[in-house]
């Protein structure tokens, strides 16, 4: 049976590792070739997970071309758009094609509002809303020939305002302007565009000791189960917190004919979070 | 293997238009169906509805899928002849897991002598009747204890305004689609703790007999301002009633088990614009 993206090309930032990679595997099992970028690399401001490395990008490759299907992975900066341009074009070069876009890319940090840094705000604005542009405005003219599809990773903290996280919330709310404007200004030519909301994903972006703390402020030994035991109180649906699967399952959706008109939304996969 | 294997959906509106497409997606994924119609004509509406008929070709199509199908002729706006309905289903097929409010109607273009009569009929068919839809397949899933999905079917109008004229078909339309988001909020705080999922879709005009028709074509015509609530974004006059089956498909899946509470439009960027 033909996979539900066969012969499509994905071009995903951020595909190293967790959300990222789970999104390149589960596309590249449904037929899709991909378009791999990632830093790969530290950020100064983002101290409480350690970044992606070569080698994650690597196994992400290993994952993929087990499938298959054919990868073309750069490490480059979402925040340098020419970088990130000669990456998208040397793999639509080598891989014939572009048809999705996944805008996944991103960064997180918890500080209180008055402690953070001029530097640490635009650290999290020039990645998680400058970089997702940048993303979109690169791939853009590889699309509008043939239509295609955008899927831009934002959050829960994109829908609802969350403490101690304003350069992330701030960011989250912003992709959503990118997102509703693309849509209207390309939905002429056929051209989705998308966001998805996700809750805490179980990656290492929220399994680390300064997030599980944050929801166990007076335990001087904050631990995963902890943390999962108050994490799930934020959700209706009696999870602490979704897999990555979950949410390359939902973009898998979007990205597919089945969800042909389907553009300009905000998806969450939250387990009820943003209607609590 | 169909990623509804096993499973059992509840589906009102099912002799025709969205609601047979759901049935025939649904059953294509391994559903069996309990399916719904009135089958019979409102005197406030005035394009040909549902026929006994119709619901047959319904049953035809989910059996020739090698699927069980039970069908029965009710009215979403009585709740006892709804229960009674979902009871003779699940004691035919033996559990309920999937329950989709699709059953809707449109009074725009209709003569309205009397519009608080076309605001009743309007409001009990598609909002009150979500509200028994639910209520009388809930319970069973509750005691089933396995969880399960449901998806209200409400409009581009459950999320905007647009085209409102005053008039009680149009008004009771959009009140209804917009209680309907109410509707799923609440059902979806109600059984989270059960694991039961509960989402809207807003579908923009699809192409089914409650869109084209001779009475709702005459009256865009004569009401170009109205005309605005069927303008899409994307290049497509009207959608197909697949493109809401498949979007349900992936609501009620797995691949969709931690979305809930959601409104998720299929409307060809009709709500963004």
């Amino acid at each position: 049976m033909a996979g539900r993206v066969e012969g499509k090309v994905a071009f995903i930032t951020g595909a190293a590792r967790s959300q990222g990679r789970s999104h390149a595997v589960r596309l590249a099992q449904e037929g899709a070739d991909v378009i791999a970028v990632d830093l790969c690399g530290p950020v100064e401001s983002i101290q409480m997970y350690p970044p992606a490395t070569a080698e994650d990008l690597a196994e992400t490759v290993r994952q993929v071309e087990e499938l298959d299907r054919r990868i073309v992975a750069t490490q480059a900066d979402v925040r340098d758009s020419a970088a990130l341009k000669t990456a998208v074009d040397e793999g639509v070069a080598q891989l014939g094609r572009l048809d999705i876009v996944l805008a996944n890319a991103g960064v997180f940090e918890i500080q209180p509002s008055l402690e953070l840094t001029d530097e640490a705000w635009r650290e999290m604005i020039d990645i998680n809303l400058t970089g997702v542009w940048n993303t979109c405005k690169v791939a853009l003219p590889h699309l509008v020939d043939n239509g295609g599809s955008i899927v831009i990773t934002s959050s829960t903290a994109g829908l609802k305002g969350t403490p101690n996280t304003i350069h992330y919330t701030a960011a989250k709310h912003g992709v959503i302007g990118v997102m509703r404007t693309l849509a209207n200004e390309f939905g002429k030519q056929s051209i989705r565009v998308n966001s998805v909301h996700p809750t805490g994903v179980d990656t290492v972006m929220i399994q680390n000791p300064k997030t599980w703390g944050l929801f166990t402020p007076d335990d001087p030994e904050p631990n995963r189960e902890k943390f999962a035991e108050l994490f799930e109180t934020l959700h209706p649906l009696p999870v602490p917190y979704v897999d990555p699967v979950d949410i390359s399952n939902a973009i898998l959706f979007l990205v597919s004919d089945e969800a042909r008109y389907i553009t300009g939304v905000t998806l969450p996969v939250d387990a009820g979070y943003t209607i609590r | 293997m169909g990623k509804l294997e096993g499973k059992v959906a509840f589906i009102t509106g099912a002799a025709r238009g969205q609601g047979r497409s759901h049935a025939i997606r649904l059953a294509r994924e391994g559903a069996d169906v309990i399916a719904v119609d009135l089958c019979a004509q409102m005197e406030t509406i005035a394009y040909p509805m549902a026929t006994p008929e119709d619901l047959a070709q319904t049953a035809e199509e989910v059996e020739a899928l090698d699927r069980r199908i039970v069908t029965r002729q009710a009215d979403v706006r009585d709740a006892a002849a709804l229960q009674t309905a979902l009871d003779d289903g699940v004691a035919e097929l033996g559990r309920v897991d999937i329950v989709l409010a699709n059953a809707g109607i449109s009074a725009a273009g209709t003569p309205e002598p009397d519009p608080l009569r076309t605001w009743d009929d309007v409001i009990g068919v598609n909002l009150t009747g979500v509200w028994h839809t639910v209520h009388v397949a809930a319970p069973r899933m509750i005691e089933q204890g396995q969880g399960g999905s449901i998806v209200l079917t409400s409009s581009t109008q459950g999320l905007t305004g647009r085209g409102g004229d005053g008039s009680g078909a149009v008004t009771a339309y959009a009140a209804a689609k917009h209680g309907v988001v109410g509707l799923m909020r609440s059902f979806a705080h109600w059984l989270a703790p059960h694991s039961i999922r509960v989402n809207s879709v807003h579908p923009t005009g699809a192409a089914t007999p409650m869109v084209e028709n001779e009475v709702l074509k005459n009256w865009l015509a004569a009401n170009e301002e109205s005309a605005g609530m069927l303008a899409n974004l994307m290049p497509v006059e009207l959608i197909e009633a697949v493109d809401i089956s498949n979007a349900i498909a992936w609501l009620v899946s797995d691949e969709g088990r931690y979305v809930t509470g959601v409104t998720l439009p299929v409307d060809a960027g009709f709500t963004v614009r």
